[in-house]
């Protein structure tokens, strides 16, 4: 962990110019965002507007064509191979990001063949080399704080959606990520199991984690981000404190889309 | 009659069953092989460049395209001059030979090979994306993903297939007795032929076989149990 010189001041994560597109569509087109340390970011926009492919440029799930991103100071290097394509010019630099950047996905994606004690130990053991009886001490901690000390050995097959992120969450906490990125983490569970999953988000938050979360709970965003940026069409349209883009946002489409949302 | 089976100078047991020896030892070495050849040509057509992906188009459509005889013929007649150019390249002079037993092993896994590639291949595709997106995202490195996540799930997709190709590698090492090598085709041909007895032998050799496919079968549905470990099964 680096020490926050001043603190809730530092850069966490800046990107700088972002530009990705898929064959013919033009996902990002000039995105630029600043996330400080201990800050809560939340991503907002209808589907297609970009939100979750900003947030795996960051940890360079995506790549992108063009544009800048730095990780607690750290830039990531990037280069064109011979055709031209953008890609990563050093591996080990994003394997070493990807270690400081915890993300949480949509479809939880915890390993099947795995149960969910084994895990949240496998990237400690296997990754960071920690002993494997400090590593179970600490994943066992970890699931006692997501609610699920009495599933430790369930494999993910045989949990609720609710339990299996909360896992995850676990999973990617283990890494003691330095910022986390949260890929709509409450979008594929039944809505009696979203308030479980907030409530581990929401506490995480208030511990002071750095969080980058693409989400379509606006109650949520509302109540627990420091920030608010709503994107539409690869652009960031509206961005500012949750009252201001909630409460009086200047720009028509963001006004639509949280009117579609029911929350203007 | 039965007599004949007995082992021991008068009868033809010890020598069927070390004929049967033969066979596992063939099949084992050839499936080991195509284990070796079938991961390789997968891992060329999902991730290679053009030449490493029309190298594996290539074995795998000729080698399934043609009769496995044909595979040990071509390598019967061709197989001793081409090891000799190899060697040649290596600073060898003079012929090299393969023995029937070599050249079995190698055309048998050839086959395998190819079969059991078009297997992997169709594994590792069915592992869910998010598998390995979870695992990049913790910054794991492409070996360890590829040992802890990809085969593991990879395995479960595949058994049931690779499975089938043991079976069939199993039963393909019938077809190099034509090269003269003692495994129990060859033993059961020539016993039946000397004894004119060819129902007995060929009848042995049946069930010989069927032991070897079943007990294999046994073993292979364990694996699979193993490596569905974690699935949901009906009612479980």
């Amino acid at each position: 962990m680096s020490a926050p010189v001043t603190p809730a001041a530092q850069p966490a994560i800046v990107v700088e110019d972002l530009h990705k597109r898929f064959g013919d569509l033009e996902v990002l087109k000039g995105v630029s965002l600043t996330a400080r340390e201990r800050e809560v970011v939340a991503l907002i926009g209808s589907s297609g507007s970009g939100k979750s492919t900003l947030l795996r440029c960051i940890n360079l799930l995506e790549v992108p064509d063009s544009g800048r991103v730095w990780i607690e100071g750290e830039e990531l290097r990037l280069t064109t191979d011979r055709s031209g394509r953008a890609r990563p010019a050093d591996r080990r630099q994003v394997d070493r990001i990807r270690r400081r950047c915890g993300m949480v996905f949509q479809s939880f994606n915890l390993w099947t063949h795995r149960s969910v004690l084994e895990n949240v130990i496998e990237a400690p053991v296997h990754v960071l080399g920690q002993p494997r009886d400090e590593a179970v001490a600490r994943a066992e901690r970890l699931l006692a704080k997501v609610g699920l000390d009495q599933k430790k050995d369930a494999y993910p097959a045989q949990l609720s959606g609710g339990q299996q992120q909360r896992a995850a969450i676990a999973r990617m906490l283990a890494m003691e990520p330095q910022v986390m990125l949260f890929d709509e983490p409450t979008s594929a569970l039944d809505p009696e199991l979203v308030g479980e999953v907030l409530r581990v988000m929401r506490d995480l938050a208030d511990e002071g984690a750095t969080m980058l979360i693409v989400t379509h709970e606006m109650a949520f965003a509302r109540e627990v981000s420091d920030k608010v940026v709503f994107l539409h069409q690869g652009r960031i349209e509206e961005e500012g404190p949750p009252e201001q883009v909630f409460g009086n946002p200047s720009s028509e489409r963001c006004r639509q889309f949280l009117a579609r949302e029911g929350r203007l | 009659m039965l007599d004949l089976l007995q082992f021991g100078d008068s009868g033809w047991g010890d020598e069927i069953l070390r004929g049967a020896g033969m066979t596992l030892v063939v099949a084992v070495l050839a499936y080991g092989i195509g284990l070796v050849l079938g991961s390789l040509s997968a891992a060329a057509t999902l991730a290679g460049g053009l030449l490493l992906r029309g190298a594996a188009a290539v074995y795998t459509t000729v080698v399934r395209g043609v009769p496995a005889l044909l595979v040990i013929w071509l390598l019967f007649f061709g197989g001793g001059s081409a090891a000799t150019w190899a060697a040649g390249l290596f600073g060898f002079s003079g012929r090299v030979d393969l023995s029937p037993f070599v050249i079995g092993v190698l055309a048998v896994g050839l086959v395998s090979g190819a079969y059991a590639a078009e297997v992997i291949r169709g594994a590792v595709q069915a592992v869910p994306a998010g598998q390995l997106e979870a695992a990049r995202a913790l910054g794991m490195q492409r070996g360890l993903i590829l040992r802890r996540i990809l085969v593991p799930l990879a395995l479960r997709y595949a058994l049931p297939g690779l499975s089938n190709v043991w079976q069939m590698t199993l039963k393909d090492t019938s077809l190099i007795m034509v090269t003269g090598l003692a495994e129990l085709m060859r033993v059961s041909f020539v016993a039946s032929g000397s004894t004119r007895q060819p129902f007995l032998f060929y009848i042995a050799a049946a069930v010989i076989f069927m032991l070897l496919t079943t007990g294999s079968e046994l073993l292979f549905h364990r694996a699979e149990r193993r490596a569905a470990r974690g699935v949901r099964r009906a009612g479980a």
